[in-house]
């Protein structure tokens, strides 16, 4: 069935994306409740920065990346002279391409569903004693969970489908920072379609798995629960 | 109890201007819909925080834009029932009961038994909000509205989406409430009938500006015309 070979690349890509996931949940969900629920100055500005990342050239954000996490970039030098840490081509580079570029479809999808939670209920929640901290946790999140499970899920499979920013600022090194993708890219790059083909089929087959699993842990039209 | 609110606000296309005082009882808020009603409700919770605006419950300032007071929202032990109940869907009836009251064991009146037999919604505490018929959200949501122990209630066209039976079924729960409960409420409602029916006096609200009346037989009485005109028959 699946080789060695390919089942190391598959583990990998799984689990950079998972981190990925779990590194930009807390703040793509208080960016998405800030932008559904406030109204303050320069909001316009943040809602474009963040999509930024969808609409841009995914290979021109793994370029400033890699300006910014370089050994001679900004972060990336500090890191490297004083605490001897390194991200740009690293496993950590990839975990924060795939958190750049799937961020935008996390904020998005979760500021649209908690927009959908009618207002006064956490209004009245709030009447009724229940502080700002409680009522996210107890109405709003689970009001919106659908919504939240979905952004989560476009999210982690748009990790698991970089290519542009972590080739920039990760490169594709074998057992390290080659993902799924980029091993189906070097195989192409090296006549070997058939193996390719394999690994295409692996990225369908888990894809679907990821997004389907997420259909059931949320059934449709069931959104009052216990 | 005394209940003193004084707002001068202005959105978009309206300017609410109201100047009244509540003693004790039900205070009915008379008005046809657009009048400011939800608006009044919503400034003296604390949801609407408007330019100016002044509140004071039982002595204590809860409002007052001029001497920079603001008590939040969570603060005020200001029950609600809105108008659409605003009951959570996801909860059961008896999370959504206790959501106010952590466990519910309050002193009487005001224990989840006593509460839940008075409205006799006891048979229901187990199930589903989504499983409830109009009638038994109403006092589901009275119920827990009473069960966080408030100073003040304020209830928010309470019967406006009840047929005619179910009114009349719900009128005398009411009644015990105020009866029982002794809490002071503004009672929102359009329906005259309603005000002579549970309330001692009544703010009507027009256009944004409340006059006081001592009784709710007045508005037949002096203001026939006006009762119709508010209610959008004439």
């Amino acid at each position: 069935m699946i080789r060695p070979d390919e089942w190391q690349v598959l583990r990998l890509t799984v689990v950079l994306a998972a981190l990925s996931n779990l590194l930009i949940l807390a703040p793509g969900l208080a960016l998405a409740w800030v932008l559904a629920r406030g109204d303050w100055r320069g909001k316009s500005v943040v809602e474009t920065i963040v999509t930024l990342p969808l609409a841009m050239p995914p290979v021109a954000t793994g370029l400033i990346l890699l300006k910014l996490l370089g050994r001679r970039g900004m972060i990336g030098k500090f890191l490297h002279e004083i605490v001897h840490f390194d991200i740009a081509f690293t496993w950590r580079a990839v975990v924060i391409a795939m958190a750049v570029m799937s961020f935008p479809l996390l904020v998005r999808t979760c500021r649209t569903a908690f927009a959908q939670v009618d207002p006064r209920l956490e209004q009245i929640a709030r009447t009724l004693g229940a502080s700002d901290p409680r009522v996210f946790f107890t109405i709003t999140l689970p009001l919106a969970r659908r919504g939240v499970v979905a952004g989560s899920l476009l999210a982690f499979a748009r990790a698991l489908g970089e290519f542009g920013a972590t080739i920039m600022v990760a490169g594709n090194i074998p057992g390290r920072t080659s993902t799924l993708p980029l091993a189906i890219y070097h195989l192409v790059q090296l006549g070997q379609d058939a193996q390719a083909y394999r690994m295409m089929l692996i990225s369908i087959l888990i894809t679907f798995a990821a997004v389907w699993f997420g259909e059931k842990l949320v059934p449709r039209g069931k959104e009052a629960g216990p | 109890m005394s209940l003193v609110v004084k707002v001068d606000a202005a959105w978009p296309g309206f300017r609410l201007r109201i100047d009244f005082a509540a003693e004790h009882g039900m205070t009915g808020v008379f008005g046809r819909s657009g009048a400011g009603k939800t608006s009044l409700l919503d400034v003296v919770a604390g949801i609407r925080k408007p330019l100016q605006a002044f509140v004071k419950l039982n002595g204590y300032v809860l409002t007052d834009t001029a001497g920079g007071i603001f008590v939040p929202v969570r603060r005020r032990r200001i029950g609600y029932v809105s108008q659409n109940l605003s009951l959570f869907p996801h909860l059961s009836v008896r999370r959504n009961l206790l959501y106010g009251s952590s466990d519910g064991e309050g002193g009487e009146p005001f224990s989840l038994a006593h509460v839940t037999k008075l409205l006799e919604i006891a048979p229901l505490i187990e199930r589903e909000i989504t499983h409830l018929s109009g009638g038994e959200l109403q006092r589901v949501a009275l119920a827990r509205v009473l069960l966080s122990r408030p100073r003040l209630l304020l209830l928010d066209e309470p019967l406006a989406n009840l047929d005619a039976g179910l009114k009349a079924k719900i009128i005398p729960f009411l009644r015990g409430i105020r009866d029982e409960f002794g809490i002071p409420t503004l009672y929102v409602s359009h329906d005259p009938m309603e005000m002579v029916a549970l309330c001692q006096n009544v703010l009507v609200i027009e256009r944004g500006e409340g006059w006081q009346l001592r009784t709710p037989e007045e508005m037949f009485e002096q203001r026939t015309e006006t009762v119709y005109r508010l209610r959008g028959d004439l």
